[in-house]
């Protein structure tokens, strides 16, 4: 969290053709015109400047080779969730977008959502209540539905061709969004399939989880399943054991 | 004090034969092989080491026989075969560095000439000659190595009955029989939605059953490429895949769901256990990962109603691979 808010106090000051663009004075409310501003000159690259998408790469604002889906239709849901976890902006399209930096303010972000919302009719902000869930039952949907990626344990690992996210601290506004965006890779969970009342169990039981200290193999390596552990095993396990054989099998000459 | 005389009056027994068949007399000939003096203390150590992996290797199958099957303590495992494959480690050390006698040749290894060869024979024989009990440590040897072997075997109970592959040939589809999901609630067609992913499984048989369990997805009808004779094989562009990973066994329990498709990587089905990853347009051949084969496709059909039925029985066998996997399924039903 320090390091997200020093870098957007690093941004505000430099203002690089990559960063944020602002308008010099910002109102003090939160406004649609303000969202309007700022998402034309931060999303309207890759989004269009309508909100339409870009289909075929092609260089936008500060020259940065923009291509993204369209945005009308998806309501406040997708812009809340993707600006307050800090997936949007991405630096370049082709990056996988991670939970590590939210760039703009409160305010922006408020602003940036309404106007998003205000480009066509679309599913609201989800108000999950995990208080009025069971843990038992948030265990049993989040093994059926989520753990095979994020694992049991919520630490996340990987799929073909992504890093799955942690969980661990997310809000349960944030899962309840992601739950049904299925952001990048992840597939999304219609209330068809998850009813809300499942849904608030199984942030219940997510927001329940804490990193294990109990590693009883004393190294947790991440705790992300069998690539670091392969490559533990490859990488110094197999060097160790070559080690030790050269060392056994070496003849003490005697004169 | 008399059970303690006993036992030194047998150890001594024990001990002594041991001893004087061991010592033996000392061959007449010239030797090559300067002749070690024996080492009592380091066969000793042998011994010692040698009968603690037997004790390591029995541990472990002692712990792998009284814990559940489901509940079984890892570390214990690992440290008792760990234990049992270093102590014999150390034994082989031990023999090799104080019991064996060592004379080191400048020459290659003589391969023509018969003399030569019989030289090599002998200095052989000799370096075992320091060697004073060696019945007893080959005995030992033999004892913790297989105690060894048979340790590391003993998981293989694990893997259910042997040779017996006749199950895996069974399924419980036919034509008709519906689809069902997880609270044994039959499955409307319309409520299969794409971008995500459905477990559905066999109506009226035991979800454990490994060819029951199916993952649904509903994918663009357009834009699939199924192999031929699969036209009809998904309605409205709603498939059917075995569950079961072709690779390792596991359940396919990642679905890859770009939400971006013009810049992400495209839908696949993976199995989390080691990334084998399936392509459900092409009939779920595999793009990535040890997988050999494609996962096992079952026809599906809507009917009257609109709910999800199979029209037939799976494209392949279901499971992991095994001998003749490849074969043509010859399905009973296991009803």
């Amino acid at each position: 969290m320090l390091f997200g808010g020093l870098s957007i106090v690093a941004i505000a000051q430099a203002q690089p053709s990559s960063g944020i663009v602002r308008p010099t004075t910002e109102p003090a409310t939160p406004s649609v015109q303000l969202g309007s501003q700022l998402f034309a000159a931060n999303c309207s690259s890759c989004h269009g400047i309508d909100g339409k998408g870009i289909s075929a790469p092609r260089a936008g604002a500060g020259d940065i080779m923009g291509m993204g889906p369209p945005l009308r239709g998806v309501g406040a849901l997708a812009p809340d969730f993707y600006l307050r976890t800090g997936f949007m902006p991405l630096s370049s399209i082709h990056d996988e977008p991670g939970n590590d930096r939210v760039l703009f303010s409160d305010k922006e972000i408020k602003s940036l959502v309404a106007f998003v919302a205000s480009l066509g009719p679309g599913p609201g902000i989800p108000q999950p209540d995990p208080k009025a869930g069971s843990l038992s039952e948030g265990m049993q949907l989040f093994t059926l539905h989520c753990a095979g990626c994020h694992q049991e344990d919520g630490e996340g690992g990987f799929v073909t061709g992504a890093r799955v996210p942690p969980l661990q601290g997310l809000t349960a506004t944030e899962i309840a969004e992601a739950v049904r965006i299925g952001p990048y890779l992840m597939p999304k969970f219609p209330a068809s399939q998850i009813s809300n009342a499942q849904l608030n169990s199984i942030i219940k039981f997510v927001q329940s989880l804490k990193n294990h200290d109990d590693n009883r193999g004393g190294w947790r390596i991440g705790n992300i399943g069998p690539i670091p552990e392969g490559l533990v095993t490859w990488w110094i396990a197999v060097p160790l054991l070559i080690i030790a054989c050269l060392a056994v099998g070496r003849r003490f000459r005697r004169q | 004090m008399k059970i303690w005389k006993w036992i030194v009056t047998l150890l001594t027994l024990l001990f002594g034969r041991l001893m004087r068949r061991g010592g033996s007399v000392e061959d007449a000939e010239e030797r090559i092989v300067p002749a070690g003096t024996p080492e009592r203390r380091a066969e000793n150590l042998v011994l010692v080491l040698l009968m603690l992996a037997v004790l390591a290797g029995i541990a472990f199958i002692v712990v792998y026989a009284i814990y559940p099957h489901a509940d079984q303590p890892n570390e214990l495992l690992g440290l008792c075969l760990g234990l049992c494959l270093a102590l014999i480690g150390g034994a082989l050390t031990v023999v090799a560095k104080r019991l064996v006698v060592t004379e080191e040749l400048e020459d290659d290894y003589p391969d023509v000439h018969p003399q030569a060869q019989r030289e090599i024979a002998e200095i052989v024989h000799e370096s075992g000659s320091r060697i004073t009990r060696k019945k007893l440590l080959i005995g030992a040897g033999a004892a913790a190595g297989g105690t060894l072997g048979l340790a590391a075997l003993t998981p293989a109970l694990s893997l259910g009955p042997l040779w017996d592959t006749a199950p895996l040939d069974m399924t419980p589809w036919r034509p008709g029989v519906a689809l069902v999901d997880e609270n044994g609630n039959k499955m409307p067609a319309s409520d299969v939605v794409g971008g995500t992913f459905y477990s559905a499984f066999a109506e009226g048989v035991d979800p454990e059953d490994i060819a029951s369990e199916l993952v649904v997805i509903r994918l663009d009808p357009d834009k699939l490429k199924l192999p031929n004779g699969r036209a009809d094989w998904a309605p409205d562009g709603i498939l059917a895949y075995s569950k079961i990973c072709t690779h390792a066994g596991c359940a396919i329990g990642l679905y890859r769901n770009p939400l971006f498709p013009d810049l992400e990587p495209k839908p696949a089905l993976v199995c989390p256990c080691h990334y084998s990853t399936f392509d459900p347009y092409t009939g779920a051949s595999v793009i990535y990962g040890p997988a050999g084969r494609p996962l096992p496709q079952l026809p599906l059909m809507i009917d009257g109603a609109g709910y999800l039925r199979a029209n037939g029985n799976f494209s392949a066998r279901v499971g992991p691979a095994w001998w003749n996997v490849r074969e043509k399924p010859t399905y009973g039903t296991n009803e």
